[in-house]
This record gives structure tokens, sequence and C-alpha cells, in this order.
């Protein structure tokens, strides 16, 4: 029975979600209550683009995702454009986009020759609503063991946990769209201006499955590519340093993004348990009639209290540690991704050069193979002109965002570290004078 | 009420004591418990290592005493002696009775006249009243758990050390070794005495051969430390309860127990001991007639109470389990954070610039003192609140156990009534028939019954008293115990708040030095 649920994915979401309602007539529709319209204020939504730095700053071309919907299997975005470029029809439009739409234009960034010197801007992950699905399934079926208020405090925090991921999801787009409109030559893309721009369905332009399979060996291809092409001998040394870093830095760093992960999970598991905790002191403290009852009472609220702050605790965890970890994680792929790029440029360059050999001995389309070995040269030294220079930026604004997180994370600790301390302290001074 | 503890009429060495636990040793930082100290007596009988009981207040003693029937009172007159052949049927470490109960009817047979009955009862009274005047200066620390032979055979041995300046004990601090099955041994007896007439006793920690075996076998890891501390914290906690009931503090195998250094080995209370096995089949008897009674309740505190207990039993069995998960949970949070510490580490040595590698090595490091952080919290989490709910859950089986006594007392009456009544019919119909000493049998055992009838009401009645007098006195306990242990909890939670300010405090102008 399970199964099928997970299977249907959002709209078994919204069915279960509506049978609940029906039993609770608090709860809304799923669909209403997913639905991000733009009532966060400006400062909030600076806050919360908070994994890349310095995006959206150039006037003349404006992206945000204002809204979003979950409907069925497939979340649906909101893109929207602001701008003063005559390249584009009109000076303010939105288009409906699904997530497979930015994936199409990612590959087909990475695709295009031109861009082979550049960093592409990693695609954003797939919406994963696991999470919070799984928690309401263990809700439907502990349902019978807990108290009203109990369960409405633990539908709150399911809620609460899946509008967090929706507007992670929401922001992980966001953020792809704007680092492309920021970079001086991306945001010029066709393809770019077209997803921004065509109003139709894009599902004519994405890869039918023919195309998947095709990429899949692709990808294949690559990983074989990579094996040779790093051991190729390193002309550069600064791009030898950087392979090295980045190699490594990329194993490292994908570990890292998986036990914050976990860890920041344990944090959620120990604010849910306060729920129950606080839940069943209530009882307690009902059914009391000795000179406990108040104190009950009072831990008990403390309880509630404090889960809430251990939840943002958790949350916050989540956003400056293992979201960050996690985006730079893909932002380095795509760093490694432009320098295999070189690297074949530059196997390209070395076959060209034997080619160019074995010409002159057989005296034989000489005037070719010069030209081939020219063009392999050529684009060479263009990708390793633009590498470092992606590269060098990539790294600046690595440790700047690491800078910025680790600042916001910490004093957000600080904060609610004093918050708790401060709750606990009034509940001690209560109890003690009681 | 801390000012209270003035113990005007003790020795020197209480006050010392009292300050001892005033510093809020151990968890159970309890001042008032009733204890009328008698004056220490001249005319100890040598024999009796606890005997420091006066001779002008025999009606104390009397509740102390009851016993096996086979005993003291069968021959003692107006006054009960407390000369030493009489006392040792007490002390005797017979097989440990989880035999039907022994009710205490030797003690208040009518040949004794009600005066007995009466003392007993006022001195209830009195015990009463010192509830809210004197001091209990007691202090028991379990500790030194030092494994003792090897293999199966092998068992833990603890320290068991008493500080007191109650004049009943014959040192100021006694230090003896006890092994599991001692304190066993010393809750069987106390149970079988003292469960059936109406008191509370503590129940002792529980068995545990998945443990036991680990640290028979010799394994030395984390989780054997911990089953021994875990014990080790349990029995001092069943001791201190133990003593803080006034007539439980008396009871001569309590004493025993805390002050002899010999004590013969309690074996009945293996689980495939004769007895043991006696236990279970009593245990299933029990649950068995306990169906089957059913009992016209007259007093409607008691079906209040009853349904109280029942409710509190749910609830905090309930709090158990959350506080249980509670505690994985935050071992869990100190694995993953350790974990990721460590992640934090290699990859701060993986970054090549070098103002941000210095700060990934400095979270590396903070994260690693907040694992620390989260594993001190669980280790609160689990002696302060877990170990108390889990205490709890047991004593209230044991409320319950006593309220069930109440029922089977009553249940015993009624059916002593009955057959009463049945002997009176079968006589009015012998009084037709020509049987003369058929007749005499008949009149004797109805005289004999009405006896019983009436000793059956008084058991009755003097349960039902001793019930009241004693959850009176454990929802006086339980109010105190919950409420020092709620503080204590918190000052632990501002404890780990704390610290994680200052952790966090010292991080962050790392992170701001990265440039």
């Amino acid at each position: 029975m399970r199964q099928e649920e997970r299977n249907g994915g959002c709209f078994q979401k919204i069915a279960i979600i509506a049978r609940l309602a029906a039993q609770h007539d608090d709860l809304q529709p799923c669909c209403t209550f997913i639905t991000m319209t733009s009532t966060l204020d400006d400062s909030e939504k600076e806050k919360a683009r908070s994994v890349s730095v310095d995006l959206n700053n150039d006037a003349s071309l404006l992206i945000d995702i204002p809204d979003a919907l979950c409907e069925r299997d497939k979340v649906k975005f909101t893109v929207h454009t602001k701008t003063t470029l005559s390249s584009f029809q009109k000076p303010d439009f939105s288009v409906p986009r699904q997530h497979e739409d930015f994936i199409w234009l990612h590959d087909t960034l990475v695709e295009t020759e031109d861009y082979a010197g550049l960093i592409i801007p990693p695609a954003p992950p797939k919406p994963d609503f696991e999470s919070p699905r799984e928690k309401m399934h263990k809700l439907g079926e502990g349902e019978a063991t807990m108290t009203k208020e109990e369960y409405t405090k633990m539908k709150q925090e399911l809620e609460a946990e899946y509008l967090a991921v929706f507007k992670k999801t929401v922001q992980v787009h966001e953020v792809f769209l704007q680092r492309l409109s920021s970079h001086p030559i991306l945001s010029k893309d066709r393809n770019f201006q077209i997803f921004l721009e065509y109003d139709q369905d894009l599902s004519v332009r994405r890869k039918n499955a023919k195309e998947t399979f095709g990429s899949f060996f692709k990808n294949m291809v690559k990983s074989a590519d990579e094996v040779i092409i790093s051991g190729i001998k390193e002309v550069d040394d600064f791009f030898e340093q950087e392979k090295t870093f980045l190699l490594d830095y990329s194993s490292k760093i994908k570990d890292s993004t998986a036990r914050a992960e976990k860890m920041t999970r344990s944090h959620k598991n120990v604010a849910d348990d306060y729920i129950h905790i606080s839940a069943t002191l209530n009882s307690l403290s009902v059914d009391d009639n000795t000179a406990l009852k108040k104190h009950l009472e009072k831990f008990a609220d403390l309880f509630e209290k404090l889960r809430k702050v251990e939840g943002r605790v958790a949350s916050d965890e989540e956003l400056k540690l293992t979201e960050l970890l996690r985006y730079y994680m893909l932002d380095i792929q795509a760093a490694k991704d432009l320098l295999y790029r070189r690297a074949r440029a530059l196997a390209d360059y070395e076959n060209s050069n034997k080619a160019l050999d074995k010409a002159r001995l057989k005296s034989k389309d000489i005037t070719q193979a010069e030209e081939h070995q020219q063009q392999c040269l050529q684009k060479f030294d263009k990708l390793s002109e633009s590498g470092k220079r992606e590269l060098t930026s990539f790294k600046g604004r690595r440790v700047v965002a690491f800078r910025k997180n680790l600042i916001e994370m910490a004093e957000l600790e600080i904060k609610h570290a004093k918050n708790n301390m401060a709750l606990l302290q009034g509940c001690i001074e209560l109890l003690k004078s009681n | 009420m801390a000012a209270e503890m003035e113990p005007p009429t003790l020795g020197d060495a209480g006050q010392t004591d009292f300050r001892e636990i005033e510093d809020g040793e151990g968890f159970f930082v309890s001042t008032v418990t009733t204890i009328e100290s008698p004056e220490p007596s001249s005319s100890d009988p040598p024999s009796m290592p606890a005997e420091g009981i006066s001779t002008n207040g025999p009606k104390q003693e009397d509740i102390s005493l009851d016993d096996d029937p086979e005993d003291l009172f069968a021959e003692a007159t107006e006054e009960v002696s407390l000369d030493s052949p009489e006392r040792e049927p007490i002390l005797s470490d017979g097989p440990s009775p989880a035999i039907t109960p022994v009710t205490p009817t030797a003690m208040l047979t009518p040949r004794m006249g009600l005066g007995t009955a009466e003392m007993f009862e006022r001195a209830l009274d009195e015990i009463e009243e010192d509830d809210s005047g004197d001091t209990f200066d007691m202090h028991i620390a379990v500790s030194d758990p030092e494994k003792v032979g090897d293999g199966m055979n092998a068992y833990m041995g603890y320290k068991v050390t008493t500080k007191t300046s109650m004049t009943i004990f014959s040192k100021n601090e006694t230090t003896v070794r006890r092994r599991f099955s001692d304190f066993l041994g010393l809750h069987s007896k106390l149970a079988s005495k003292y469960l059936h007439i109406g008191y509370i006793v503590p129940p002792a920690p529980e068995k545990s051969i998945v443990g036991m075996t680990k640290v028979k076998v010799g394994k030395e890891d984390l989780s054997s430390a911990e089953f021994v501390e875990k014990r080790r914290s349990a029995l001092e906690r069943y001791l201190m309860r133990t003593v803080k009931h006034p007539i439980l503090l008396k009871d001569p195998d309590v004493m025993m127990f805390l002050e002899s250094s010999e004590l013969p080995r309690a074996v009945s209370t293996q689980a495939l001991s004769g007895a043991g096995i006696l236990r279970m089949v009593n245990k299933a008897a029990d649950a068995v007639n306990k169906m089957t009674i059913k009992m016209n309740e007259s007093d409607a505190w008691f079906e209040e109470k009853h349904q109280q207990f029942e409710n509190l039993d749910l609830q905090l069995r309930k709090l158990h389990a959350s506080v249980e998960c509670l505690v994985c949970h935050r071992k869990e949070l100190s694995v993953n954070t350790a974990s990721f510490a460590k992640s934090a580490a290699m990859l701060g040595n993986s970054e090549d610039h070098t103002a941000l590698s210095r700060a990934l090595s400095q979270l590396a490091e903070v994260e690693e003192k907040i694992d620390q952080l989260h594993q001190d919290q669980a280790y609160a989490d689990f002696y302060l609140f877990s170990e108390l709910l889990g205490d709890y859950v047991r004593l209230i089986t044991a409320v319950k156990g006593v309220f069930d006594h109440r029922m089977k007392t009553w249940s015993k009456w009624q059916d002593t009534q009955l057959l009463l009544q049945k002997k009176r019919e079968a006589e009015s119909k012998l009084q037709f028939a020509n049987k003369p000493d058929k007749l005499q049998q008949a009149q004797d055992e109805i005289k004999e019954l009405e006896g019983k009838v009436q000793q059956g009401e008084k058991d009755f009645e003097l349960i039902s008293k001793t019930i009241r007098k004693e959850v009176s006195r454990f929802e006086k306990e339980r109010v105190k115990d919950f409420k020092v242990v709620i503080i204590q909890y918190l000052e632990s939670l501002v404890q780990t708040q704390q610290q994680l300010i200052k952790y966090w405090e010292a991080f962050l102008p790392e992170a701001k030095a990265i440039a």
C-alpha cells in the first residue's frame, strides 16, 4: 500500500493530505499550501540566496522565481524576467518551467563548443520530497498513539519540512538562472533567451528517450576519457596544481556533504522528540492534582518552545552548512569538467602534431594537417586562457561564499543558543520560586 | 526547606552529614523523612548488631516485626520482648519466601487482646505525625564495581557505603561489599514481609542476562562499562529509596544488609532456583485470581486513586519511551557530529586557500567539541530524566500491587464470612438432628470462624489505612523527586547551551578572518 503512495509522488501526497484534512478540518489542501507567493520580502529573499553571492545585481537582466506549484509529480516554477536589453521582446514577463527544462538548458550549454572554456553552472538537483514523504507515512502510521495536540504539532512540523524542501528547490533553481544571467558570456546565449522567453511548452526541445540514452553513452565515454586524460602530462603549472587540488577536494567535499546531511537530520530528530515529550508532559500535568502540576505544565511548555529553537538550529545548519557544501560539490564538478575539456583539447592538439609529422613524412595532405594543427592549438590556447580566468574567479567566489556562510552559521548558532539559555533560565527561576 | 535541617537531637556527625546531602550529592536530595531516633539503649543484646533500640519504645519496634507466624508473638504476653532468641527467625536467611502472603494474624490474634492492634495503629499515627518534623539523615553510596572471579561464575561486587548519624545504626560510617543478588535478596525479603500488608516496597533493579553475560565474559568495551554504571546508579537509588521509607529503614534485614560484613548468599533470587519457579507459578496464579475477584468498593478514595495510578502508569510509560528515543537520537547526533568533524578536518587539509583552510580546521575542532557536548547531554538525558521515569514506572507497579493485596485481603475476609454463614446454616440443621458431638464440633468451628471473620475485617481495615498513609507518603516523595530532577535536568541543558555559545563565539573571529 505504501509503495504505491511512494511512487505516486505529489499527487498521492495531495490525496493523503486531503484525506487527513477531511479528518481534521484544520489542514489546508496541498496545492495552495505549497504555492509560494511573493510573500517573502526582499530582505528575506536576499538571505535565502545564501549559497552564491553577488548575483542578480545587474539591472539589465534580473531573474527570479516568485512562484512555484507542486502538481502531481512535478514542480512548476514561474520564471520571471525583468530586462532592459533589446534582445528580448518584452521588458517584463514570466513563463512556467519544469525541472526538466532547466536540465535541458544546462546540457545544451555544456554541449556548446564555444563554452568549452567556461565553468558551466551546475544543474539544479531534482526536487526531492522523499524525506517529508517518509515522515508523513510515519505520522499516518503513528496517529493512533498520539494525542490530538501531539498529532497537530507533528503535522505542523511535517508541513514546515515540506515547505523547507520546497523553498530549497526553488532557491537552487533560481540561483542556477542567476549564475547564467550574471555571466558575461553565458547570459547572451540564445538557448538561455529561449528558456526565459518562449511562452510555449519547451518539451519539444527537450531530450526524448533516445537522446537521453545517447547522453548516457556520452557520459560513459567521458569517464573513459577522464582516465586517459588524467594520465596526460600537463604543460602548465597552474593547471597541474588545479587538477591535483580539484580532484582531491572534490572527493573530500562530497564526503563532507553527506556527513553534514546526516548530522542535520539527527538534529531534526532530536527536535521532533521534544514534541512528543512536551505533549506527554502536558497530559501528565492535566491529570496531576499534586504540587507537581504547575511544574509539569511549565516543563511541557518549555519543551515546546525549545523544540522550535532546535528546529531552527537544524534548518539553519542545513542551509548554511549542508547546502553550502552541496552546492560547491556540484560547482567543483563543473570546474573539473572544464579541466577535462581542456585536457581533451590538449590531447587533440598533441594528436594533431603527430598527424602533421606523419603527413610531412609522407608528404601528403600537409596543408590539411597544418590547418588542423593550428585549429587544435587555437582551441587549446583559448580554453587555457578562459579556463585560467574561470578557475581563478571560481576560487574567489568559493572563498567568499564559505566565509559568508560560516559567519552566518556561527552567528545563528550563537543567537539560538542564547535564546535557548534565556528560555531555560527563565523556566528554572519560575520553578524554583514556586 | 533547607532551613529546617537543624537536627537538634542528633550528634555532631549529623551536621556534616547534612551538608553532604545539601550539596546535592546523588540525585535524591531528600531532606524530609520522618524517623524519630530513639535514645540509645544500654541494654542491647550484643548479638544484635543493629540494635540501638530502647526498650521504652516497644510500640514502635512492633511495627518492624511483622513476620513469620511461627515466631515470637506466639510466646509473648502483653509486652513484646526483644530478646535475641525471638529475633532470630526474622533474620533467618531461609528461602526468601515468595510463597503465599503471610498475614500477621499471629501477631494480632485475639489471644493478644486488642492491645497490640491498638499499639500498632497508634504507632502508625505517631509516624504520621513525625512526618512533619524530624530529619532524615542518611546517605548511601554504591561505588567501585569490581569483577570477582572468572567465566560464567564471575560477578560484580559493589561497595556500599552508609553514612549516617542516626543512632539505630551502630556506626556513623559503614562500608560493606555486596553483589547484585544480595540486593535482590533484600528486596525479596522486604517484599514478603511488607507488601501484603500495604507497604509500598521499592522494587529492585531488574536483572539483565545480556548485560551480565557480557561483563562475565570479560568484554571490556563501552557498552559493558555503560551497563555496569547504569546498574551501579540504579542500585544506589534503590537503596536510598528503601531507607527513606520510615518502616523499612528500621527493618533488621535492611540494617544487616548495610552493616554486616558477611551476608549469606541469596540463592533463591536466581530465576531457575526452586524459589524462582515458585515465584513464577504464584505470579500466574495471582494474575488469574485478580481477574476473578470482583470487589465491592465502598470507599471512593480507593476507586479514585486506583484510576489515578492507572493513568499515571500509562503516561509515565509513554514519556519514558519518548525520552529513551531522545537519548538514542542525541547519541546518534553526537556520533554524526564527530564523523562530520573528521571530514571537515580533511576538507580543511585539502583546501588550498590558506585562511579558508584554517577556518575549516577550526570548524572541525568546534564540531568535535560539540560532539562531546551532545554525548554529555545524552548522558544527562538518560541518568536524570529517563532513569527517574523508569524508576517510577516500576514503583507504580509496586503501588498497584499493594492495591491488589488489599483486594485479596477483602476477598479472603469475604470468603471467610461466606464460610461462616454456611457453617451456621449447617449448624442450625444439626440442631434438629440428634448428633450432639457433631453439633458441638460445628459450634466450635463457628466460634473459630467468627474470630477469623473479625480478624479478616481488621486486616482489611488495617491494610486500607496503611495504604492511605503509604500513598500519601509516596505522592509526597514523587513530587519532591520530580521537582528536584526537573531542575537538575534543566540545569544540564543550560550548561550545554552555555558551552555552545562559548565554542561558536570562539569560532566566529576565525570565520571572519577568511580573506
